[in-house]
């Protein structure tokens, strides 16, 4: 019995995120926030956005989650933060594609950052959850996709 | 013990297959459980030589059908010892049940001011029936919570228990805690008060004799592929006399007993809650699990999995930083074992566990509001079977510490 495989998934700059994530905090001046659960576990993630002229002048987030979720969305606060709408949309894109196994382009990859590795989900199918909540609730704060919020009933 | 095991394990195809290179090591059956050949073949005869639709035609192989059909639902009744076949209602799952219960009886019985009395540890399916059935008829929805060790705190119980209760509903066993309710008590306490007893045993059926009579309950939902059956077949047993003033709340074919242009009228109890073609396969399968069950014995699985979870408790017990959830003494903890690691979440112990070959269960095992008493958002759950043997739980405790050590080192 083996967890080597693991090393792939689990590497240092992912566990450096999920100790010390960046961003992680509430957003005073916001103009849009987005809450997002993962139905799965019942982990929330909290992204708020600060645009200005069309551009992500802040990207922050609260909530809960596992190492790859809270990884995950640190590195997306450091991909996005300073980006343009239009590009931002795009790079959130990317990485769906990238976590599903998918060839990015090299520089989309390069604008991603650190997120970039967890390319590496697409061996743990199960986990791609876990790390799309915050760059979906990012997508959603961006106005790039529909918000499908049902109401307590 | 070993000779048996063994015996039955080969007639679990599955389990003889790798997972990431590792064998096998299946401890989800809290979510379902494995299907026997015996269980796959009936099946396979059954769409093979005998199928056609239940309740229609008058050829041969429609009455063969119908005749298989029913013979299950007499099988059913046996196994739970319920008074008789007419109290055996087909659903698609332990949920359609409860749902069927909440809607068709619960609006018959709850009125305003009322009181439903469930428990903290119910799954969703047992919760939110009840819970819109309150919202909807103005009732008020209450629960009994846990004493310090995580069992049913009885005194709550007997506490919120009163005239305005019309509907006690509680799980046999919870799929979290890893505890056994005592339903015979609770049910002649909830009897004394005139309310309705009603029991989802969707995690209690597999593991231990039930005999619905002795029980003196109301109602009590199950779902086939928690004992080896194929999903997308529940049952619903009721006592006859509640059966038979209930309404249907689905309607078309099968249900009916003559149709006009402006009225119908019902079928008896159970066909007239049995609207359109039924899961026949799945009756057909739920049957053969029944015989499998049988024949391999509810008392030995019962001791099988005690000696199991005997073994697997106190071993899991000494790992550092290891929370158990549910009664930590071993006699009141029954073969689910909810648990987490410090400083870990759930999620990644289990991916870690699945890189071992052992497949559990991580989440909020639709129970939030009990993960909320618990203080938790989630945690890991690993549930036995009377297939799994004593060496599998040595691995499984291996297995945590394994991934125990590897998180501990990286961070």
């Amino acid at each position: 019995m083996s967890l080597n495989k693991l090393n792939q998934l689990y590497r240092a700059v992912v566990l450096d995120h999920a100790s010390h994530p960046h961003h992680k905090n509430d957003l005073a001046d916001a103009t849009q926030s987005i809450e997002l659960h993962n139905i799965s576990c019942g982990d929330d993630i909290r992204v708020f956005v600060k645009i200005t002229t069309n551009k992500v002048e802040k990207i922050s987030f609260t909530g809960n989650g596992c190492t790859i979720s809270q990884a995950s969305a640190s590195m997306m606060t450091d991909a996005l933060t300073g980006v343009p709408i239009t590009k931002a949309l795009e790079e959130c894109d990317a990485f769906f594609q990238l976590t599903m196994g998918q060839t990015v382009p090299t520089t989309t990859q390069n604008d991603l950052g650190d997120a970039a590795i967890l390319g590496s989900l697409a061996a743990f199918p199960a986990r791609i959850k876990c790390a799309t909540l915050a760059w979906h609730a990012a997508k959603t704060a961006l106005g790039g996709e529909e918000n499908e919020y049902n109401n307590f009933e | 013990m070993a000779n048996k095991f063994e015996t039955i394990a080969k007639d679990f195809p599955i389990l003889s297959r790798r997972v990431n290179s590792e064998p096998l090591l299946y401890l989800d059956n809290a979510a379902t459980s494995q299907t026997p050949n015996q269980v796959l073949e009936r099946i396979s005869d059954f769409y093979q030589t005998s199928n056609a639709n239940v309740h229609r035609g008058v050829y041969t192989l429609a009455n063969e059908a119908t005749e298989a059909y029913e013979q299950v639902r007499e099988k059913v009744a046996a196994f739970i010892h319920a008074p008789n076949a007419k109290s055996i209602v087909y659903t698609r799952s332990t949920t359609e049940s409860l749902n069927l219960i909440a809607s068709s009886f619960g609006d018959l019985v709850v009125n305003q001011d009322d009181e439903i009395l469930i428990t903290i540890m119910e799954h969703h399916s047992n919760l939110i029936p009840w819970q819109q059935l309150a919202k909807r008829t103005h009732a008020k929805l209450r629960y009994v919570m846990l004493t310090d060790d995580q069992t049913l705190d009885l005194q709550d119980f007997r506490k919120k228990l009163n005239e305005h209760t019309k509907i006690v509903s509680v799980a046999q066993t919870s799929n979290v805690l890893g505890v056994t309710n005592p339903i015979k008590l609770i049910a002649k306490l909830a009897h004394e008060k005139h309310a309705y007893v009603v029991v989802d045993a969707a995690q209690s059926v597999a593991h231990q004799k039930i005999d619905v009579q002795d029980l003196n309950v109301d109602f009590l939902a199950f779902s086939g592929h928690k004992m080896l059956g194929p999903t997308g077949i529940g049952v619903l047993f009721g006592k006859p006399e509640l059966l038979k003033v209930m309404p249907p709340i689905q309607f078309g074919g099968e249900m009916i007993e003559n149709v006009t242009q402006t009225q119908a009228k019902w079928q008896q109890a159970p066909w007239k809650f049995e609207a359109g073609t039924p899961n026949i396969g799945g009756v057909i399968g739920l049957g053969a699990a029944i015989d499998y069950l049988k024949a391999i014995g509810m008392p030995w699985i019962e001791a099988t999995e005690r000696e199991l979870i005997e073994r697997l408790l106190p071993e899991l017990e000494q790992v550092a930083g290891l929370t158990i959830y549910g009664p930590q003494n071993v006699v009141q903890h029954n073969g689910i074992v909810a648990f987490n690691l410090k400083n870990l979440h759930p999620h990644d112990v289990a991916t870690g566990l699945d890189m071992l070959g052992v497949e559990v269960r991580a989440g909020h095992h639709c129970a939030q509001p009990l993960m909320t008493t618990l203080g938790v958002e989630a945690t890991v759950r690993a549930s036995l079977s009377f297939y799994n043997s004593l060496t599998d739980m040595d691995r499984f405790v291996y297995a945590v510490k394994m991934v125990k050590e590897f998180f501990d080192r990286e961070s």
